[in-house]
């Protein structure tokens, strides 16, 4: 019988267990047989017997005792079993974990493997969870890879290249020249690999950022190439200033791959030192964003203009309206925070109307926004006209709604004893 | 990338892929935490949840005729008759990690198990839990893309489960 049925047979018989109860006697029987075969020699079942453990282990069951046998299959030489053994390395093991060590060597091997299959094998187990010490011992295998192989390999040892540049920043040092070169690569993979990685090693090492900069105009040549030619959405490519424009006027937002191109634009724009023109030609693209149908779309453009409001506040300003609109919309508790952030004196009547037709859920949140801004706004002296007016009518509302009732009355008391004089 | 889950409405797990070192115990806890997080959100809330220091993005698949059925990607509008099962899809994002491309990687992700499997239904990535990691493997690695095009994925895919075909029915 091949292995795959002989699995998939106890996972329908895992399955057809009635209750926990049954279940745990189902597996507790399995893994019974399977660590008894795991202490046999070679009986040529080695790979599902692992696979059924890692079954098991996703159930939530424990799996320890397999962690020796995926040592074991993945020094093997037949690639089923480097598969199965890699994969429970990666379920089973992680850096606390002494068997991993043991791990370093096959990998090592591998690495160097005639198959690229077995290559890959190698480099992602690596890349998934590969300790400090592991990747310190490796690296010079990773840079030999990133300099002299295949665009499949290529792609995939600069991503491991990414990880343990994380792992253990000093590498970085390392990996600095063969990332350079890896610019040139047409293969979109490396490339979009290549580019994580000079990030990588730019947000570590400020002299890295240096020497990067003048690869900036190649950066910018092939971004113009890919939005000139169709881009993939999958893209994330950074740059500076001019590119951008391009990106973000002639970009089509109107699927959400697209949109997702123009908000990396945006997050791009806003995290560099841009000029003002395009910070504002960002927070416009933030602005469009509200008023798209998708829901997910209107959320993130929310969030970010609360993160950009500390700063641009006028830029802001002028989306006032689409906000305040935003109001009627169910999910609205965001909006709610963005609008206590911004002017809120005007929008006061709005704001009051809100509360009195929102859902009881809202109000709780709607109401701690308001006082927030009001608290905020009685530090100014014209302030106190706002409070005046406004009380009263939140006075009104707030006693038609029960559950707001000790809420109010301890913000009122804070407040009046944060301002005696009133 | 922290993490991806996959798990249904009765929340259990069918995938787990972890991007950080995460202890057992931590893990458990952060897929409990999952789990209640998104099968619990409303109907018409959008796909992103603020949760701890990370964002999670997450989208249900319905598919029609319980775990049998394909998985599909757009909610048809069948009234009454026939039961739908929910599969969940859901990654951590770090903070500076755009929500977006989070979506386009779920997206792209269940895109690559309808090819393989032909019309994916749970029951697929249940019974072949191994080819569920092994295309996840191939698309994304530490945290990140590896391959963008899926013809070159699904091609890279095939030939290492021919040369696994092959190594065992040369052993055995």
């Amino acid at each position: 019988m091949s292995p795959t049925v002989r699995l998939q047979e106890m996972i329908r018989v895992i399955r057809s267990a009635r209750t926990q109860g049954e279940e745990r006697g189902v597996i507790q029987k399995e893994c019974a047989t399977i660590r008894a075969q795991f202490r046999q020699a070679d009986n040529g079942g080695r790979s599902h017997n692992l696979a059924k453990l890692l079954y098991v282990h996703m159930l939530g069951y424990p799996a320890h005792f397999g962690q020796m046998e995926c040592v074991r299959l993945i020094a093997s030489p037949r690639y089923n079993e480097k598969r199965v053994g890699y994969l429970g390395a990666m379920m089973l093991l992680d850096e606390n974990q002494d068997a991993s060590l043991l791990i370093t060597n096959s990998i090592k091997n591998d690495l160097s493997h005639s198959s690229p299959y077995v290559q890959s094998l190698a480099l992602c187990t690596l890349a998934c969870m590969g300790s400090s010490e592991m990747c310190r011992d490796l690296a010079p295998e990773i840079d030999r890879l990133l300099r002299n192989s295949s665009s499949y390999i290529k792609k995939k040892a600069t991503l491991c290249a990414v990880h343990m540049v994380r792992k253990v920043p000093e590498l970085g040092e390392l990996f600095t020249p063969a990332a350079r070169s890896l610019l040139a690569e047409k293969n979109h993979g490396v490339l979009h690999g290549a580019v994580i990685l000079i990030t990588e090693l730019c947000e570590r090492n400020t002299q890295t950022l240096v020497q990067f900069r003048e690869v900036v105009p190649e950066l910018v040549h092939i971004m113009r190439g890919l939005v000139t030619s169709g881009y993939s959405p999958e893209h994330t490519v950074a740059g500076i200033s001019d590119p951008f424009l391009q990106v973000a006027t002639n970009t089509d937002s109107s699927k959400t791959a697209g949109s997702a191109v123009l908000y990396e634009t945006v997050l791009t724009v806003m995290d560099i030192k841009s000029e003002s023109g395009l910070r504002v030609l960002a927070v416009n693209i933030l602005g469009r964003f509200l008023l798209n149908n998708d829901r997910n779309i209107r959320y993130i453009s929310m969030t970010s203009l609360q993160k950009i409001v500390i700063t641009d506040h006028n830029a802001v300003q002028r989306h006032r309206g689409t906000i305040v609109d935003c109001l009627k919309d169910q999910d609205a508790s965001l909006s709610l925070a963005l609008v206590s952030s911004i002017n809120i004196r005007s929008m006061m009547k709005e704001l009051l109307l809100f509360l009195s037709t929102c859902p009881p859920e809202l109000k709780s949140h709607a109401a701690s926004g308001i006082f927030n801004a009001a608290e905020s706004i009685a530090l100014c002296s014209a302030g106190g006209d706002v409070r005046d007016e406004t009380v009263p009518n939140l006075i009104q509302l707030i006693t038609s709604a029960s559950q707001l009732h000790c809420y109010t009355v301890h913000k009122l008391y804070r407040a009046l004893v944060g301002d005696i004089s009133q | 990338m922290r993490f991806l889950l996959l798990f249904n409405r009765q929340s259990k797990l069918r995938l787990q892929k972890w991007f950080t070192a995460v202890s057992e115990r931590e893990k458990r806890k952060v897929i409990r935490d999952m789990t209640v997080l998104v099968v619990g959100r409303p109907p018409r809330s959008c796909n992103f949840i603020d949760w701890r220091d990370l964002k999670i993005v997450y989208k249900r698949w319905l598919h029609h005729g319980g775990p049998h059925g394909p998985l599909l990607l757009v909610i048809p509008l069948v009234a009454g008759a026939g039961r739908y099962a929910s599969l969940y899809f859901c990654v951590g994002l770090e903070e500076q990690d755009n929500e977006l491309l989070g979506l386009e990687v779920l997206h792209r992700y269940v895109e690559l198990l309808d090819k393989y499997f032909g019309n994916v239904c749970e029951l697929d990535i249940i019974f072949n839990f191994e080819k569920a990691y092994h295309i996840l493997d191939e698309f994304l690695m530490g945290g990140e893309v590896v391959e963008t095009s899926k013809t070159d994925l699904a091609l890279s895919i095939e030939e290492a489960d021919v040369l696994q075909e092959v190594q065992w029915t040369i052993t055995y």
